[in-house]
C-alpha cells in the first residue's frame, strides 16, 4: 500500500470537485419550473413557434417546445413526460391519452385540418399528376411517415387503401419518424417523392407539389390539443391554449397553410 | 417468437457476420501497416481509423448519408452507373455495420500484431521464407487469438449498432430493420412484448458471442 500523499488528496480534491461542477452546471440548465412545455406533432413546428413567440413577447411566458410525431410524444406522456400542453395532428392519439385520463377534462378542442400532398424534389423531372402515378416504375421508393403509427403515415395509407394503390405502393415505402423526416428524405434526393401536409411542402425550398389531395377526397385530417392532466401550471397552459385558439394565432396557422377550425 | 421477430433477428445476425467478414481483410492490413512500419500519415490514419468509436454514431451516419446519398460523391456514381442504391437498403445497414465495427478489429488486431515478437519473424526470414509466407505462418498464427477477439467485438458492435444504420438505412420493414431498431420502434409503438422479445435475443446473442469468444481465447491445456 503506498502511502496516502498530499498530492493524491489533492487530485482527489480534484475530481471532487469537478464533479460538484458539473452537477451544477447540469442543475442550473434544467428546465424553469415555470416554463411551459408543449408537445406538439412535428407539422406544428413553424407554425407554433412563431406564435409561442409573440405570446412571450406579449406576456413573458416561456414555452418549450418538444416537436415529434404524435404518436411518439402520446407514448412519452403515457411515459409520465412532464408536457403542460398535447398538440396531436390526430384524434386518435389524443382519444388514447383521453381514455387513460391523461388530458385535463373540457380543454380539448380540434383547432386546424391540413391536406396531404406527392411531393417531389424541386429538380425532379417525374411527372406526378396523380396519386395513381406513385405506382409508376420509374417511383421506387416513396418517403412517408410510419404508417404503422404516426398520423400524417396514416391518414397518407388511409388514402391509398381507399384509391386501391396501397398494395402496389407498400412495399415502396421508407417509414420515416415523423413528416418532417419524410419531408427531408425527399429532399436529400435519396427517395422519387413523398406524402407529406401540404403545410411542410410549403416551408421547403428543396420540394415541389406534384399533386395535391383534395380535402374532399382525402382523409378527414384534425389536429386537437389540450391540457395534459398532469401538468403542474394547469392555469397558464390553458391560457396559452386560449391563445393557440385566438384570432391572431388562427391568421398565423392560415399563412401557413392550415385550415382553421372554428 | 414470431416470424416477423425471427426475419429479425436472422436479418441482423447475418448482416452482422457479413459486415464482419467485409472488413476484415482491411482491418488486417491497416492493423499490420500500423503495427509494423512507421509512414508519413501514419497518425492521421491512426486518428481516422479510431474516429468512427468516439463521433456520435448519428455523426458518423450522417457523413456516410452524405457521401452514399444520391446526391452524395460515390452514391450519385453508383446511382447512375450502375443504378445501384445504398441508402435506405440493406447495403446501407451492412456499410454502417462495416463503418461502426471497422475500429473495434483494427485496434485489436494492431495490438495482437504488436504482440508478436519481431525477432521470430527475423528468424523465419532467416531461414528462407518470404514476407507472405512469414505473415500466414508466424505472424498470423501468433496474432490470431487478439484477431478473433477482434472480429467477435466487432460482430458484437454490429449487432447492437443503431444511430448509423437509422441514417444510412432507415427502418423500412422487412428490409433494413435491425434488432436494435425493431426494438426501438416496439417501444414506440407501445408493443412492449414484442420489444423484450427482441431484447431476450439480443442479451443471448450478445451472451453467445462473448462467451465463444472467451472459449476461444481460453489457455490451452497441454
Amino acid at each position: 500500500m503506498p502511502p496516502v500523499t498530499d498530492a493524491r488528496i489533492g487530485s482527489v480534491k480534484l475530481v471532487i470537485q469537478t464533479i460538484v461542477l458539473f452537477v451544477a452546471l447540469f442543475a442550473a440548465g434544467l428546465v424553469n419550473a415555470a416554463d411551459l412545455l408543449v408537445f406538439a406533432a412535428a407539422s406544428l413546428t413553424d407554425s407554433t413557434k412563431e406564435i409561442a413567440n409573440d405570446y412571450t413577447k406579449q406576456t413573458g411566458q416561456k414555452i418549450l417546445f418538444n416537436f415529434g410525431a404524435s404518436s411518439t410524444l402520446a407514448r412519452q406522456i403515457e411515459e409520465g413526460a412532464p408536457a403542460d400542453i398535447f398538440f396531436s395532428a390526430d384524434e386518435a392519439k389524443m382519444d388514447g391519452l383521453e381514455k387513460k385520463g391523461l388530458i385535463l377534462a373540457g380543454t380539448r378542442k380540434s383547432r386546424l385540418s391540413n391536406s396531404l400532398v406527392i411531393v417531389v424534389a424541386a429538380d425532379s423531372s417525374l411527372q406526378i399528376t396523380s396519386a395513381t402515378n406513385l405506382t409508376d416504375v420509374g417511383i421506387k421508393r416513396i418517403a412517408l411517415a410510419d404508417p404503422k403509427s404516426v398520423p400524417a403515415g396514416i391518414y397518407s395509407k388511409t388514402y391509398l387503401e381507399k384509391t386501391h394503390l396501397w398494395t402496389v405502393v407498400e412495399p415502396k415505402v421508407v417509414p420515416t419518424d415523423n413528416v418532417r423526416a419524410a419531408l427531408a428524405a425527399v429532399e436529400s434526393g435519396n427517395v422519387e417523392a413523398g406524402m407529406v401536409y401540404k403545410t411542410d411542402a410549403a416551408i421547403s425550398k428543396h420540394v415541389k407539389v406534384a399533386c395535391e389531395i383534395s380535402a374532399h377526397d382525402g382523409p378527414k385530417i384534425s389536429y386537437p390539443m389540450a391540457v395534459v392532466k398532469d401538468s403542474r401550471q394547469p392555469e397558464a397552459a390553458k391560457a396559452l391554449l386560449d391563445h393557440f385558439n385566438s384570432d391572431a394565432a388562427g391568421k398565423i396557422f392560415e399563412r401557413y397553410g392550415f385550415i382553421v377550425l372554428k | 417468437m414470431n416470424g416477423e421477430a425471427w426475419q429479425i433477428v436472422w436479418f441482423t445476425a447475418w448482416v452482422s457476420v457479413l459486415s464482419t467478414l467485409a472488413i476484415l481483410p482491411f482491418g488486417l492490413g491497416v492493423a499490420w501497416l500500423l503495427a509494423r512500419f512507421s509512414w508519413p500519415g501514419k497518425s492521421l490514419v491512426e486518428t481516422l481509423v479510431s474516429l468512427p468509436l468516439v463521433l456520435p454514431p448519428v455523426a458518423t451516419g450522417l457523413i456516410l448519408l452524405q457521401i452514399l446519398g444520391r446526391r452524395g460523391a460515390i452514391g450519385s456514381f453508383l446511382h447512375r452507373q450502375f443504378d445501384l442504391d445504398v441508402v435506405f437498403t440493406w447495403r446501407g445497414v451492412l456499410i454502417a455495420l462495416g463503418v461502426m465495427s471497422f475500429p473495434l478489429l483494427a485496434r485489436s488486431a494492431r495490438m495482437a500484431f504488436e504482440n508478436v515478437n519481431p525477432r521470430l519473424e527475423e528468424i523465419a526470414r532467416t531461414l528462407g521464407a518470404g514476407n507472405v509466407r512469414v505473415f500466414c505462418t508466424i505472424t498470423l498464427p501468433l496474432a490470431s487469438r487478439g484477431i478473433i477477439g477482434g472480429m467477435v467485438l466487432a460482430f458484437a458492435r454490429a449487432l447492437g449498432e443503431f444511430g448509423a444504420t437509422i441514417m444510412v438505412a432507415g427502418n423500412i420493414p422487412g428490409k433494413t430493420t435491425t434488432l436494435s431498431l425493431a426494438i426501438f420502434e416496439n417501444v414506440q409503438l407501445g408493443q412492449d412484448p414484442q420489444a423484450y422479445r427482441l431484447l431476450a435475443v439480443s442479451v443471448v446473442l450478445a451472451f453467445g458471442a462473448v462467451w465463444y469468444s472467451e472459449w476461444l481465447l481460453r489457455p490451452k491445456k497441454r
